[in-house]
């Protein structure tokens, strides 16, 4: 280099104006460095991370690999029948041995230079452990390497996380003194235990997109209840959402996780829906299958509200889950960042053991609305690039986030950002910003 | 080479069916999506299907669509209610393999690869698969009765608006 070049500024102190969490300012998607205090409080101490489904290891040794934060983790069935996660690192030299997307195994070994482990992480055994045996030119046997005296095997094995699971989920922590999941879960318990009774689940099937937005964004967008009938026209073309509609937005005490709560309406045009671009009164489907929604019993208002169930329950379960019930599609929707400005976002789609096989097609055919080619999905993903692309033209400034006002806490319609900003104030806390 | 298999089919019916594909994938790449159901019989599957799905016997997909209708309804999706990012769409079909099924009608397979070309922006190589499809024979044209499209790339650069 010929000219010294100047060395940037440390990092200012985040500023968020109105002294609240309704501007988010554009710094939190983009920086580094907040990124990486983000993993390390979110990610891996204090907080519950979705792992998977019973259902995708129902046998001993099934696995799948995944990821929480940027740590790759296998999740396996033991032996015993209990769900085990561990960390995808060898513990001698770092690799990432498990390569495959899922399987049944054994016990794991590294390829490097076999160290065998246990499907509960636990280190079996390592080669020339006790070292080699040779002769030396006198016939005298002599023992070559070896690890020293005091390895221990116990203490080598593969970081092992905290498990919980509930009614088939899967969730956990690299964090050992995080707090039990029923009380992580707070106020939005009742509306995971609607989805997740303990009825078996099957699983459907995935669906894979990496969106070029900051994680958060996600977590956003299943917090606003006002993009939906402004966004999603397609929704609002067939009646599946309008603002006007019966809604209830829950968060808890924390304000990190949330549920929006929804009943489809009859549809048609109406105040709301006549300042919405493309909006077509009396367009019906040709094929009027993929909205053919049957009520289910389990849809039931968990604190019994008179009246018709609820349609949609849309859960963000702070940091990496989003839980999808809408009408007869349900999925897990799994966060996965990949640097500030990308993030994986994996969709499994599932249904209960005692669906018919008619119920089962009617679930495939309505996930034709969700997904990366989803009709009220593949835009959210277009959107949130867009949002980053501006963050990242202009540090200095902030989102306006103040539809329904400034405060926080839940809300009894959809025309607010009310659980964005709990969640804001939730995150400042934790990130002491 | 080895020797052509017994049921091999004749030469002109590989080049109907050369031409049907390349008609079909200059439908898509022009943007002419409303042409695109044409290309399909009345009871048509169509499904846009994840490899890993496939190959473990999991039904989900990105798009299934069970009737001539439930494309046209993608076709009013993408022209008037989907938000997306405009971007252009290449395909580069090669390796066709066409076989007669016991009923009259036609095996197909074919390798694709499909570019993306957003505005202002470099090309990238957006979904590449294989297709899986049976063709017969309606009117004197060749439709698809069933096209499946099992894409090996195993994330979806953002979203996958148009049919492949
Ligand atoms: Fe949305």
């Amino acid at each position: 280099m010929n000219a010294p070049e100047q060395l940037p500024a440390a990092a200012s102190p985040v500023h968020w104006a109105r002294g609240t969490a309704s501007r988010v300012p554009y710094r939190v998607y983009t920086d580094e460095e907040l990124y990486r205090r983000e993993l390390d409080r979110f990610f891996y101490t204090g907080h519950w991370c979705y792992a998977g489904l019973e259902a995708e290891i129902p046998n001993p040794g099934d696995f799948k690999r995944t990821a929480i934060g940027e740590r790759e983790v296998i999740l396996v069935r033991a032996a015993d029948g209990s769900v085990q996660v561990v960390e995808n690192r060898c513990a001698h030299r770092g690799v990432v041995f498990c390569q495959e997307k899922h399987g049944n195994a054994k016990d794991f070994t590294c390829p490097y230079h076999q160290w065998n482990y246990d499907l509960k992480g636990n280190l079996t055994g390592l080669p020339f452990r006790r070292g080699v045996k040779v002769r030396d030119e006198a016939g005298k046997v002599q023992v070559n390497g070896g690890m020293p005296a005091d390895f221990k095997l116990e203490e080598n094995g593969l970081t092992k996380l905290k498990v919980a699971v509930k009614g088939g989920v899967i969730f956990a922590s690299f964090d050992h003194d995080v707090e039990d999941l029923d009380s992580y879960l707070g106020a939005v318990r009742p509306w995971f235990e609607r989805a997740f009774n303990g009825r078996k689940l099957t699983l459907l099937g995935y669906s894979r997109q990496r969106i070029p937005g900051n994680w958060k964004l996600m977590q956003e967008n299943i917090k606003d209840p006002y993009h939906p009938g402004l966004l999603h026209t397609w929704f609002v073309t067939f009646g599946l959402w309008r603002n006007d509609q019966r809604a209830q937005m829950i968060t808890d005490a924390h304000g990190r996780h949330a549920a929006m709560v929804g009943w489809k309406n009859a549809g048609g045009k109406g105040e709301v829906t006549q300042g919405v671009t493309s909006f077509k009164e009396g367009m019906t489907l040709q094929d009027e299958r993929v909205l053919d929604v049957v009520p289910e019993a389990w849809w039931a208002h968990p604190q019994g509200e008179p009246g018709a169930p609820p349609s949609a329950c849309m859960q963000t379960i702070f940091p990496n889950l989003i839980i999808q019930h809408n009408v007869n599609s349900i999925s897990t929707r799994q966060i996965i960042p990949v640097g500030p400005h990308a993030f994986d976002f994996i969709w499994t789609h599932f249904g209960f053991a005692d669906d018919t096989a008619e119920m089962t097609q009617r679930r495939l055919r309505q996930a034709n609305l969700f997904g990366p080619s989803g009709y009220v999905s593949a835009d959210d993903g277009e959107v949130i690039e867009l949002s980053q692309d501006g963050f990242r033209q202009s540090a200095d400034n902030a989102t306006v986030c103040e539809l329904d006002g400034t405060g926080q806490g839940g809300a009894p319609h959809n025309v607010t950002e009310t659980l964005i900003r709990s969640m804001y104030g939730y995150y400042r806390k934790v990130m002491e910003i | 080479m080895s020797t052509l298999p017994a049921s091999s089919i004749s030469l002109d019916t590989r080049a109907a069916v050369e031409e049907l594909y390349a008609r079909y994938v200059k439908c898509l790449d022009d943007g002419a999506f409303d042409q695109w159901p044409g290309f399909f019989t009345k009871d048509c599957v169509y499904k846009l299907q994840a490899r890993e799905n496939y190959d473990r016997g999991l039904p989900l997909a990105l798009m299934m669509f069970e009737s001539h209708a439930m494309l046209v309804d993608r076709v009013f999706g993408i022209t008037t209610t989907l938000y997306h990012q405009p971007y252009y769409q290449r395909h580069i079909v090669s390796g066709l393999m066409v076989n007669r099924n016991p009923d009259g009608s036609l095996h197909a397979e074919a390798n694709y690869a499909v570019f993306r070309t957003k505005r202002n922006a470099l090309t990238d190589v957006f979904n590449v698969g294989r297709y899986l499809d049976e063709i017969v024979e309606v009117e004197g044209t060749l439709k698809f009765r069933q096209k499946l499209c099992i894409y090996d790339s195993e994330l979806v650069p953002n979203s996958l608006i148009y049919p492949i």
